[in-house]
């Protein structure tokens, strides 16, 4: 018996939708096995882990709470990703745009009224996002310096600089040695809407329903999409290929910038530790999954969201080692992602009496 | 002859795709020593009917034998330990690598370190043999598309192909390089090894074939010995009707100068002189072709033109204004339109629809955009248009073009850039990988939209497509204008020598 890998010639619509389903049952079956062998039994844990993340309306919230910066971030990496523009640099993105959405709050209140610190700090948080994106985007277009590790670095000088920042300048001074800075000015908070989740949701559903226009129905997302298709043929229609990478880009920074003011305003509601949990790292798999449309992206990052929430719940509940909760969470993703290798192979067994020889 | 046993035998081959049947109950013989010919329109199944046989594709029914024998070929790996091998209409060599290197990629029994001294020695011996002229240190990237596919035939005899399939291995040849290639083929066949040959040139069916196999909409419709037809029969018996070879050229007025270029230079990519100076005119509602061996300047003149290359010298006016070294959208939006010589490469988007590859030349613009959004319906209703004027076969508007056929891409880059065009045409081979009937509707498209006052640039390798299609034709040799003729005085001989490089005084046109 031989088994060979086959590229689809045609991509099956059905494949697309029941591979990743399929791949998340397999996931399923893969961790139950783990728990069983830490004698845990794997039912009453995943039952334990969907009470977790939908079972109350409270703990529903907090699946939400997870999921918003999963979904704007996700979004700005599915758009650099259809350009084929590797941007893993959204964890920085979001570190950035959550430290300028800090300086805002903090220290702008004493010009701006103070109605419009909110949606100054968001803007600002924004177009720091887009910066941080910009820089890698400006540095390939122009230079042709690989995105993969420009956008890399920039993640650990905006994670790092945001440590500086509430470790030493931006430090609360009544806040006891813990490391951040001082809350901020209530104004300066972003609404909630449920529970702990706040206006960031509709952010994010009303964005993702916006980009899914532009990728689809405008100028711009029909050259992004010959961009990313074949650049040669792009460049041949006389589309400006930089320009538009620079500006994909822009927008996909703005994007997980904006998830990190999300993170500021409407959680911590002051930049601490722990700014991040790795949404941005997080979001690469979302957008995967949700094979970079926008629309899946935001029922993808409910999903994860949710897997993230239940583990931390049943690590607790049931009394499982700490490291359990992280190293269920990739024994979920990893097949989902296999699985989608099988959207565009498919497996063959080839019984060996027939093959290749004469019979 | 007949009483032979066929080396290679398919049984009622059907393969399916999703919305069409490509091959439909498809019989197939080949005899030893023999070469086939497989032709067909644009579309009919030949490709898909060869994939089969070499493993890319499986058929959903059918059987195939090999010396009377029953075999399954699941990979391309089957096929080779069976003897088959194919070249592609597009090569598939690494770049980077030597000859050498890509001859033996791929082996299944390489020793970890391969001996690289008796691979060459040995690819001597062989190229020697079949005169197949490469240097098996050389790198693919610095070869012409003529010395790549020896490379992929000598490959293919490395790894002891006993059946050849050639997939239109003519289409991107010189008339010469083609010659040569036949002599090769001639060669293997004296020594009992058999090829399959798909072309959509009769005349080298006749030149090339024992036996002839036309396949039409997926089913096989006539087997013939080669001897026992003609070119005319032929192309009947693939499109279903005479195809006349003839086009009707009216007398036209010419317009103003649609295209200047005054001592035009540019260099290639690796910084050597490409173009030397080249001068001409073309007026509107004049076609003026371009001959000449290709890489000879042809690649770098059509980018110059159409603003993917700087010049280093010179002036380039189209419609007057000055147009040297502008972005490509620029001259664009001049209505300038461009056939690019490599379709893959640079004339579509694969994974994009059909329709949105027929709409990339005017999406911009009203009726498919206004102020930036884009009119879906009206993107669909253009397509079925020009799905339907220029014959495209492809299952639905929606199909992602990299599915379609070789000559159904082409046509859907010709009738984008022709349906587009205002004013000024650069076609780069615009009938490469066309069946007779599409190239007779392509002429006829080019020559009706030089009536309509278009100015055409023509370049091709085929003199007669030169000879009936363009008003007046230029050669060109090492990047420069050897000479301009009207093509109703000029004669293929003198033309032919002066592709080589022969300069020659007389009968030169000034204007
Ligand atoms: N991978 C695929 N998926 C879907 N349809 C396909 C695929 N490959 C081929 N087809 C369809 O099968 C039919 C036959 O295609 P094929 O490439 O064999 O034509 P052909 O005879 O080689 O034509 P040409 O002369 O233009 O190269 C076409 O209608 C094409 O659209
Ligand atoms: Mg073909």
């Amino acid at each position: 018996m031989r088994i060979v890998f086959e590229k689809r010639k045609t991509l099956s619509r059905k494949a697309i939708f029941l591979v990743p389903l399929f791949s998340f049952f397999i996931s399923l079956l893969l961790t139950a096995i783990l728990l069983a062998i830490f004698k845990t039994n794997p039912f009453i844990t995943y039952a334990a882990m969907f009470q977790g993340a939908f079972g109350s309306w409270p703990n529903f919230t907090e699946t939400l709470v997870k999921a918003i910066p999963l979904m704007l971030a996700g979004l700005g990496v599915l758009i650099a990703f259809r350009l084929k523009f590797w941007n893993i640099g959204a964890e920085g993105q979001l570190a950035f745009g959550g430290i300028a959405a800090t300086w805002v709050a903090l220290f702008w209140s004493s010009f701006l009224a103070s109605w419009m610190v909110l949606p100054t700090a968001i803007l600002v948080g924004m177009l720091a996002g887009a910066l941080w994106a910009g820089i890698p985007a400006l540095l390939k277009v122009r230079l042709k310096v690989d995105e993969v590790l420009t956008t890399l670095m920039l993640n650990y000088v905006a994670i790092l600089f945001a440590e500086h920042l509430y470790y030493g300048p931006w430090r609360d001074p009544k806040g006891f040695g813990f490391p951040g800075t001082p809350p901020f000015p209530e104004f300066a908070w972003l609404p909630r809407i449920a529970g702990r989740a706040h206006l960031g949701l509709v952010f994010a559903i009303v964005l993702a329903l916006v980009i899914w226009f532009i990728l689809n129905r405008t100028r711009l997302g029909f050259e992004l999409e010959v961009i990313g298709n074949n650049p040669s043929a792009a460049q041949t229609q006389g589309i400006k290929i930089a320009k538009n990478i620079m500006i994909a880009l822009l927008v996909a920074g703005a994007l997980s910038g904006l998830a990190g003011v999300c993170e500021v305003t409407g959680i911590s509601r002051r930049l601490q530790q722990g700014l991040s949990i790795g949404y941005g790292y997080t979001a690469i798999i979302v957008a995967w999954l949700a094979q970079l449309n926008p629309i899946a992206a935001i029922f993808v990052a409910v999903l994860i969201a949710a897997l993230l929430v239940g583990g931390d719940q049943v690590q607790m509940m049931m009394g499982l080692p700490a490291a359990m909760g992280l190293v269920m969470q990739g024994m979920l993703l990893f097949p989902m992602l296999a699985g989608a290798l099988f959207t565009e192979y498919k497996i063959r067994l080839i019984r060996p009496r027939t093959s290749g020889s004469l019979v | 002859m007949e009483k032979k046993t066929p080396i290679l035998e398919m049984k009622g081959i059907t393969k399916r795709f999703p919305n069409v049947v490509a091959n439909e109950q498809v019989d197939l013989e080949l005899y030893p020593g023999e070469v086939l010919a497989l032709l067909g329109e644009n579309g009919a199944g030949k490709s898909c009917l060869m994939n089969v046989l070499a493993g890319l594709y499986r058929a959903d029914e059918g059987e195939i034998f090999i010396q009377g024998k029953r075999v399954e070929i699941n990979s391309p790996r089957d096929a080779m330990l069976l003897g088959i091998g194919m070249v592609h209409q597009n090569f598939m060599l690494v770049d980077t690598m030597t000859v050498a290197e890509n001859i033996i990629l791929g082996l299944s029994d390489l020793p970890f370190v391969p001996d690289m001294g008796t691979v060459s020695k040995r690819i001597r011996e062989l190229s020697e043999r079949y005169n197949l002229q490469v240097d098996p240190e050389s790198h693919i990237w610095q070869l012409s598309v003529g010395e790549q596919q020896r490379v992929e035939i000598l490959k293919l005899i490395y790894r002891g192909a006993e059946i050849l399939i050639l997939d239109e291995p003519t289409a991107v040849l010189t008339p010469q390089e083609s010659k040569q290639l036949n002599r090769i083929i001639h060669q293997m066949t004296r020594e009992g090894k058999s090829a399959i040959f798909i072309t959509h040139k009769m005349e080298e069916v006749i030149a090339f074939s024992d036996w002839v196999r036309v396949l039409h909409k997926g089913r096989l419709v006539t087997v013939k010995k080669t001897s026992q037809t003609n070119p005319q029969e032929l192309a009947r018996l693939m499109v279903g009707r005479d195809v006349l070879f003839r086009l009707e050229k009216k007398d036209r007025n010419l317009g103003g100068v649609a295209l200047e270029l005054k001592d035009v230079q540019a260099v290639d990519d690796k910084g050597l002189p490409a173009l030397n100076g080249i001068s001409l005119i073309i007026r509107s509602g004049e076609i003026l072709g371009i001959a000449g061996v290709a890489g000879n300047g042809q690649k770098q003149l059509v980018e110059v033109l159409t603003g993917l290359r700087k010049t280093t010298g010179g002036k380039i006016r189209i419609f007057g204004e000055e147009k040297s070294n502008k972005s490509p959208l620029e001259i664009i939006n001049t209505g300038v339109s461009h056939i690019p010589a490599d379709r893959i490469a640079r004339g579509i988007a694969g994974d994009m629809s059909v329709a949105n590859n027929l709409a990339m030349k005017c999406y911009r613009k009203p009726p498919l955009a206004k102020k930036g959004i884009l009119h879906p319906k009206r993107i669909l209703d253009l397509a079925n248009r020009m799905i339907e004027l220029f014959h495209i076969h492809t299952p639905t508007p929606h199909t992602h073009a990299k599915f379609l056929s070789g000559g159904n891409i082409q046509k859907t880059i010709l009738a984008r850039e022709i349906d587009a065009c205002r004013g000024l045409l650069i076609a780069a081979y615009p009938s490469r990988g066309l069946d007779v009937g599409a190239t007779e509707f392509v002429r006829n498209q080019m020559i009706a939209q030089s009536e309509s006052g278009t100015a055409i640039l023509l370049i091709s390798e085929d003199l007669e497509e030169l000879l009936t299609v363009a008003d007046k034709i230029a050669v060109l040799f090492e990047g420069h204008i050897m000479g301009i003729f009207r093509s109703n005085e000029a004669d293929t001989e003198r033309l032919g020598m002066m592709m080589t490089g022969m300069k020659e005084g007389i009968g030169e046109l000034r204007d």
